[in-house]
């Protein structure tokens, strides 16, 4: 099947309901998005498709064709970081940076969809994706940060 | 104070991990220098074990596993400090496992010797027998937050060698005088303000003598350390280009999983692998210890595969459920199960005789790290020679078991470490990389990933162990006067020891690490620790003992406090002799506005403090009573560190550290049944989330003694009691089992 990746068209010669965590990972060499648990339960595998963050442990690669799909490496890269990466870096929240990729994903599609979050929003909007180091202060901070950023323009 | 007598005294009967290996082999050893194991390239100096330049520039080993503490930006930046370069512009490597990486503080952990304890007995225990244990056995470990103690001189050392080597060889070059030149941003500047650049010079420093001693400089003139830095591995983890040894590719990579016995046994009665070896991209389904491996072409494959097999497990050697594990426990109060009493201090049957006595049972359940990154490895079996990718904490250990694994000798084990997604301690074992060498030997040549589902790695996850604590006390007009306390747990030493290496001789300090040495002046004060035999394999978790010991001590303590009519902060403070203990107390009073610990209406704060790892840590925890549970306000920690090299990452370690302590305390915990661990994945595993994060939590890290100490751990142990005893403040509901989800609710 055909899928495209980060602007790419990629043929992937792959079962219809292999993950398409899987997928990007083991076939496509995208290794940015990552495995956690398996069972939607923790959001480090997030992705974009279309736009919407999904958890791609549970999307079917066949369910995933025809959409745009974007990882975090094609959301920005250190050269050329997404505002969203961009106050991650600078509010320095990673610590073992293993749930970072799914947690910038997550927020990128909410702050899209609510561009002037509340406490409670970016709460409730991040809830789902867990960090065990408990990064989750500098989170919160650098949500607000590029929420202000992106309002900006 | 009277107790320094009687622990100087005790200091003799050492008896753990490291200084029953340390004896054998004599004094002789312990002074011969390790060997330097970077073998230079083409043009390139090694100017000691952890400086490379060639003629790309320099490259500093870090040999400390980084987990996400930042170890390889503090390593880097005491390098970098004396050696004067900018640690954005080097390269970092972690290095091969060799002795000579030895972390010369980690034993000294094991050690019954009280960190406030600067008698000269406990000095020559701490820095001499520790280091000497650690140096024979070539511990190359990173944990028990000793990274930073341990390379506050050594690595600053190594680059100020390293500074003066490339001077020589500039001075030699040039014929300039060595006292006329100096260096910066990774180049030594000649009199006539000429620049030779590092990288330029490193055939020439090959060749010349490095310097004995270099005097360190005054941290006045640090450039570095002490300032905030931007960690140099930030942009990578926030753009998915940072790889862990899950992430890691090569060419003809096969990907693999394991299902091993769920109930920690060895063996297998049958298995039926017909359907499994059918399926697409299944390449081998081969037996290993206690169970089978799947290799396959792609890892969703190995694990749909690994589900397919059918297995019949052999019996396991743990009890079948918790409810019979918490009889064991109950049942280990006994003489023959007594592992230490090193605290015992006036006479606590004669005080508690004619008082009335308040009695006490706490329960702090078994933990599992679950860090994000699932355990993996990458193993490589080509003849006689043998590849690891993988992030590890224990290099040298590791080699051993892989060699004896595959059968080859340890120095034919290449570890190639690797940045580690979260460990807690989990990478302190190495249970899948011997699984790993086990799959990858049967395709030889073949580099082979293993990759744990989350379920294989809860259920083999090495928990904290479990303990039970029965307390005792009085109070006599206002004031503590007696307090006994009794705890029963696995020994982490006993049942980690051995899967090192390691001999594990005497009592276990981890039973009762966080209460036995505590600095309170109560007048019969005991502490008594039990050993529960066999069980579950335990291991160490982020502040191991202190983890449970924490709640255990400050939470009676508490309760005896609120008896005797006092003050929690102040009664603490007046009961506490040691000084910079007595600081971070008055430092977290100030942080929160202390006023007592009832804030109006279902509203309370609770303090809690622990001594661990060196590190007095004081923690305030404001909480309100809503009619949809119980909120986290605020939480405020203050600890004594000796000197901050990386506020921005003492800050992270600090918050992170209590939250981790207090999301486990409120609803973490691993039960069994039918011999299994019974939460495989998140969402029976619950941790903290971010809606339960408190929108106030200040650190403040003191620098008022001369010791410096690592924050990695120290934060976690007061967090559940200064949780459980604001609760009570606003309750009047006092909480002795963790997790405290099981009676209250939170929001």
């Amino acid at each position: 099947m055909e899928l495209r990746v980060n602007g790419q068209t990629y043929e992937v010669d792959v079962e219809e309901d292999m993950p398409l965590l899987w997928v990007l990972r083991d076939e496509l060499g995208l290794t940015g998005t990552k495995y956690g648990c398996g069972i939607a339960q923790c959001g480090a595998c997030t992705v974009h498709l279309d736009g919407m963050a999904v958890r791609s442990c549970q999307t079917w690669a066949a369910d995933a064709a025809g959409a745009e799909i974007t990882t975090i490496e094609g959301l920005g890269t250190p050269e050329a970081p997404h505002p969203v990466q961009a106050a991650w870096i600078e509010t320095q929240v990673a610590q073992c940076g293993y749930c970072q990729p799914g947690q910038i994903m997550q927020a990128a599609s909410f702050l899209r969809d609510v561009p002037e979050p509340s406490d409670q929003d970016i709460d409730n909007a991040m809830g789902g994706n867990l960090c065990r180091c408990a990064t989750y202060p500098r989170l919160r901070a650098a949500v607000r940060m590029a929420a202000a950023r992106l309002r900006e323009g | 104070m009277a107790s320094i007598g009687k622990i100087a005294r005790r200091s003799f009967l050492v008896g753990t991990v490291a200084v029953a290996g340390g004896v054998a082999f004599g004094y002789w050893r312990y002074r011969t220098p390790y060997p330097n194991p970077l073998e230079p390239g083409e043009g390139a100096a090694v100017l000691n074990p952890w400086v490379v330049v060639d003629s790309d520039g320099v490259t500093l080993i870090t040999p400390r596993a980084d987990k996400g503490q930042g170890a390889v930006q503090v390593q880097a930046a005491l390098l970098a400090e004396e050696l004067d370069v900018d640690p954005g512009e080097v390269r970092t490597a972690f290095g091969p496992p060799a002795p000579v990486y030895y972390n010369s503080v980690v034993a000294s952990e094991g050690m019954p010797v009280a960190a406030t304890d600067d008698g000269i007995i406990a000095r020559l225990m701490r820095e001499g027998v520790s280091d000497a244990a650690a140096k024979l056995l070539g511990m190359q470990v990173t944990g028990g937050s000793t990274t930073v103690p341990d390379a506050y001189e050594k690595l600053r050392r190594a680059g100020a060698v390293a500074r003066e080597t490339l001077k020589r060889a500039a001075a030699a070059r040039t014929g300039a005088d060595v006292a006329d030149l100096r260096t910066e941003a990774g180049r030594v500047i000649l009199p006539d303000g000429t620049a030779l650049p590092y990288a330029d010079l490193a055939a020439e420093a090959a060749e010349v003598e490095a310097p004995d001693f270099v005097a360190l400089r005054d941290p006045a003139e640090w450039r570095i350390l002490g300032q905030p830095v931007q960690r140099l591995d930030m942009a990578a983890k926030c753009t998915g280009t940072q790889d862990f040894g899950i992430d890691h590719r090569q060419e003809g990579l096969l990907h693999a999983t394991v299902r091993t016995h769920p109930g920690w046994g060895d063996s297998v009665t049958s298995i039926d692998s017909r359907a499994a070896e059918g399926m697409r991209g299944v390449e081998r389904v081969v037996q290993i210890t206690g169970g089978v491996g799947v290799i396959a072409d792609n890892t969703w494959r190995a694990m749909r595969a690994a589900e397919a097999v059918q297995i019949d497990w052999g019996p396991s050697p743990i009890a079948e459920s918790s409810d019979a594990m918490w009889e064991g426990f109950a049942g280990s109060f006994t003489e023959d199960r007594r592992d230490s009493r090193f605290k015992d201090e006036g006479d606590v049957e004669a005080a508690l005789a004619g008082a009335e006595v308040m009695e006490a049972e706490y329960r702090v359940p078994f933990l599992a790290h679950a860090p994000l990154e699932p355990m993996n490895a990458t193993v490589q079996v080509s003849g006689d020679r043998v590849d690891v990718w993988t992030g590890t904490q224990i290099p040298r250990f590791l080699q051993a078991n892989v060699a004896e694994v595959v059968g080859v000798d340890p120095e034919q084990v290449h570890v190639h470490n690797t940045m580690i997604g979260g460990s807690f301690g989990h990478r302190l074992e190495d249970l899948h990389v011997r699984q790993a060498a086990e799959v990858a030997m049967r395709v030889p040549g073949r580099p082979v990933k293993m990759t744990w589902s989350r379920e294989e790695d809860m259920a083999h996850d090495f928990p904290r162990t479990m303990q039970l604590a029965r307390m005792r006390g009085a109070v006599r007009d206002g004031r503590v006067e007696a307090y006994d306390l009794s705890i029963a747990a696995h020994s982490t030493f006993a049942s980690q020891g051995p899967r090192w290496g390691v001999p594990a001789a005497g009592p276990d300090i981890a039973i009762v690490a966080g209460a036995w040495d505590q600095p309170f002046a109560i007048p019969n004060y005991r502490v008594t620790g039990y050993r529960v035999p066999g069980g579950v394999p335990v291991s160490s978790w982020r502040s191991v003992g202190a983890s449970g010991n924490g709640f255990l001590h400050d939470g009676f303590l508490d309760e005896l406090i609120h008896a005797a009519g006092a003050d929690p902060l102040e009664e603490r403070l007046r009961l506490c002799w040691h000084a910079p203990s007595r600081r971070v107390l008055e430092a977290v009073g100030e942080m929160c506005g202390w006023d007592g610990p009832r804030m109006g209406e279902g509203r309370g704060r609770g303090v809690a403090y622990c001594l661990s790892f060196g590190v007095p840590t004081a923690e305030v925890v404001e909480v309100t009573a809503t009619e949809d549970g119980i909120r986290i306000d605020a939480v405020y920690v203050a600890a004594e560190v000796g000197r901050v090299l990386d506020p921005v990452n003492v800050e992270a370690q600090m918050t992170g550290g209590a939250l981790f302590g207090l999301g486990h305390a409120m609803f973490s915990e691993l039960t069994f049944a039918g011999h299994q661990v019974e939460q495989r994945n998140y969402d029976l595993y619950e941790t903290l989330r971010l809606p339960q994060v408190p929108k106030v939590i200040e650190a403040r890290a003191l620098e008022t003694t001369d010791e410096i100490r690592g924050i990695g751990e120290p934060p976690v142990p007061p967090a559940a009691p200064a949780l459980a005893n604001a609760i009570f403040a606003a309750t009047g509901e006092r909480l002795r089992e963790m997790p405290f989800a099981k009676a209250v609710r939170f929001v």
